[in-house]
């Protein structure tokens, strides 16, 4: 099982985030459930979403407590809510942010985690150039794929498209591609820089 | 087909295979996206010949179900929380009429305080009212007992309630198999009413019963529930044979054949607890699962047969008798009737609490050493209890409780060090 926490702020498509992943999941042939962290949604408020999947049948409706995976929408909600609560120290990290992850003021927090599972891609600046809107969810969408491996890019193409119908869902595909892009190279370099 | 959905939307497009003649709703918080999609459908042409009625209230919305439902035609509606309550006059006089409309639960509590998230204190609300009620385990369950519902509703001219945890499986997006409409057709014909309002025909529906005969009304009314006892798992076998899934009936045993300790629940709390009990299971605790399917008519014989060799019976419910314990619990009690069994009751996930496996593993490991007293609330936080408690003994205008247990809870988020 492959569990994921996504924070963000009531506006910025957590829900919807979470949703596609499971369709993206679901696409690959595994049992996927995605829900809302269930409260009352206020543009601006935090929000936070969960999905996970797996090649076995999810019986359990208990929020995801310890993920394997997180992904923060919104940075400035790093020093407001508990966003790592539960995340093993073999976790991923993915932030939107375009600044790196070691100016982040983290300290210490992360020394136990592998720092190449901790990764930011400036998906709001994509989703703005992209989409011409701030709306990061797809994008990181994206990234998450490059990132941890665990759901291939044809399979968040193919959820994006599905969900934002059109034009609007090109353009959110075009987004997801290009956070996808990022980070995959951003990968890369960290591997050359390790091995050089 | 197999689709990955939301449950809310999985029902409502079940419900529209079921072809309702009338729908009617108020659409207001707490709703779930059940009557949004149907209502879609309707004004689409897709369902069709369907009547969508968006009326003033949820007291309306279930006195116009009855006044469709009197005329012959097919009626569904959809609510939760408050709004049950809201309709609760109108939902005791379907029951009493006789009339077989199908309503969708999305269970949530009830105020004060206020509250949206999920419990199953509406539906113990209005346990006695009448209606069957029947608990979905999963969003696939959820969708399936629709089907079960109207056929069952229209054999035997009960209302009948699906009951569905909101939140939790309403907003979940999960994979759902849905029916196909000539399988819907061929598994539900169309209704024939017992009794119908018809100018060629006229009848009274619903004049004042006095003392002379409303004892025997009521006692037919609880023989046409007994009389579910038998269809419930007939239906639900029928429709094991045609898809294959095990989808309604009365319980539903997991892991029991052996089991010292039995869980006892209802609704989307089974899943997460036969994860809990496959890892005791691990540790060689002998525990198992019974699940309640049809909470009313009450299958006091199948639950007495499933509890027949266990040791231990805990009894995990969303919803409690303030002052007096756990619903279900009693039900159970009246159910198994021999005094050798240790009976518990553990209210959990009130007002939305998340029920985690690792609380569910804890009772398990609790009941599996005898420790688990009578009544137990899982998770409570006795300090902020005692806390209140002290300020109400401290001075005599101490406030409202539920204000005075968030300000203590208002804690700032634990910050990562910057």
């Amino acid at each position: 099982m492959f569990q994921i926490r996504i924070h963000g702020r009531g506006g910025q498509g957590v829900v919807t985030a979470a949703e596609i992943l499971s369709v993206a999941a679901f696409d690959e042939g595994r049992h996927a459930q995605a829900f809302p962290s269930f409260g009352s949604e206020r543009t601006g408020a935090p929000v936070v979403s969960f999905c996970r999947f797996d090649d076995r049948e999810i019986r359990t409706h208990e929020p995801v407590m310890e993920p394997d995976a997180v992904i923060i929408q919104d940075v400035t909600l790093i020093h407001q809510v508990d966003l790592f609560s539960g995340l093993s120290s073999d976790g991923y990290v993915l932030i939107n942010t375009s600044n790196g992850f070691s100016d982040l003021g983290f300290g210490d927090f992360f020394d136990h985690y592998r720092p190449e599972r901790l990764m930011t891609c400036p998906a709001t600046e994509i989703a703005l150039e992209h989409l011409g809107r701030p709306l990061p969810n797809a994008a990181l969408l994206g990234g998450f794929a490059a990132l941890t491996g665990e759901l291939t890019w044809d399979a968040i193409d193919k959820a994006v498209r599905e969900h934002f119908s059109g034009p609007v869902g090109e353009r959110n595909a075009i987004a997801a591609k290009a956070a996808f892009d990022y980070v995959d190279s951003k990968i890369k370099e960290t591997a050359r820089a390790s091995t050089n | 087909m197999l689709r990955q959905i939301e449950g809310s939307k999985a029902i409502a497009e079940t419900v529209a295979l079921c072809r309702p003649e009338v729908v009617c709703a108020y659409p207001i918080s707490p709703q779930t996206h059940i009557i949004e999609a149907v209502g879609a459908m309707v004004k689409e042409g897709t369902l069709a010949p369907c009547e969508f009625i968006n009326v003033e209230s949820e007291f309306a919305a279930m006195s116009v179900a009855i006044g469709a439902s009197a005329t012959g035609a097919r009626a569904y509606t959809a609510t939760a929380s408050q709004g049950l309550l809201f309709m609760m006059e109108a939902v005791y006089n379907a029951a009493g009429l006789g009339l077989p409309i199908v309503m969708t639960l999305a269970n949530r509590a009830i105020g004060a305080p206020i509250n949206i998230w999920n419990d199953h204190s509406d539906a113990m609300a209005v346990r006695d009212s009448g209606w069957i009620q029947l608990f979905a385990e999963s969003n696939q369950e959820a969708s399936d007992l629709h089907v079960q519902a109207f056929r069952l509703a229209e054999e035997l001219s009960v209302p009948v309630m699906v009951c569905v945890d909101g939140f939790i499986l309403t907003h979940a997006v999960e994979g759902v198999d849905l029916l196909d409409q000539s399988f819907v057709d061929a598994f539900l014909p169309p209704y024939e009413p017992r009794q119908m309002l018809d100018t060629e025909a006229p009848v009274s529906i619903g004049a004042m019963v006095g003392p002379e005969a409303f004892e025997e009304v009521r006692y037919l009314a609880h023989l046409r529930q007994l009389d579910a006892l038998e269809r419930i798992p007939a239906i639900a076998s029928e429709f094991f044979e045609a898809t294959g899934r095990e989808s309604g009936g009365l319980v539903r045993p997991y892991r029991t054949d052996d089991a010292d300790t039995v869980i006892v629940a209802m609704g989307s709390v089974l899943g997460t607890l036969k994860d809990a009990v496959d890892a005791r299971r691990d540790l060689g605790e002998r525990v198992g699962v019974l699940g309640v399917t049809s909470f009313r008519p009450f299958p006091s014989e199948a639950v007495r047969d499933a509890l027949a060799s266990a040791r231990q019976v805990v009894v995990i419910e969303k919803a409690f008798s303030i002052g007096a314990g756990g619903v279900l619990s009693n039900d159970i009690a009246i159910a198994i009737h021999h005094e050798q069994t240790l009976l518990r009751t553990v209210v959990a996930g009130l007002g939305g609490r998340a029920i985690t496996r690792r609380s569910l593993e804890k009772v398990l490991e609790e009941a599996s050493r005898d420790e688990l007293a009578t009544l137990t609330f899982l998770d409570l936080d006795r300090d902020a209890v005692d806390r209140e408690r002290a300020r109400m003994q401290a001075t005599r205008r101490s406030g409202p409780s539920a204000e005075n247990l968030l300000r203590d809870r208002a804690t700032v988020a634990p910050k990562v060090r910057a």
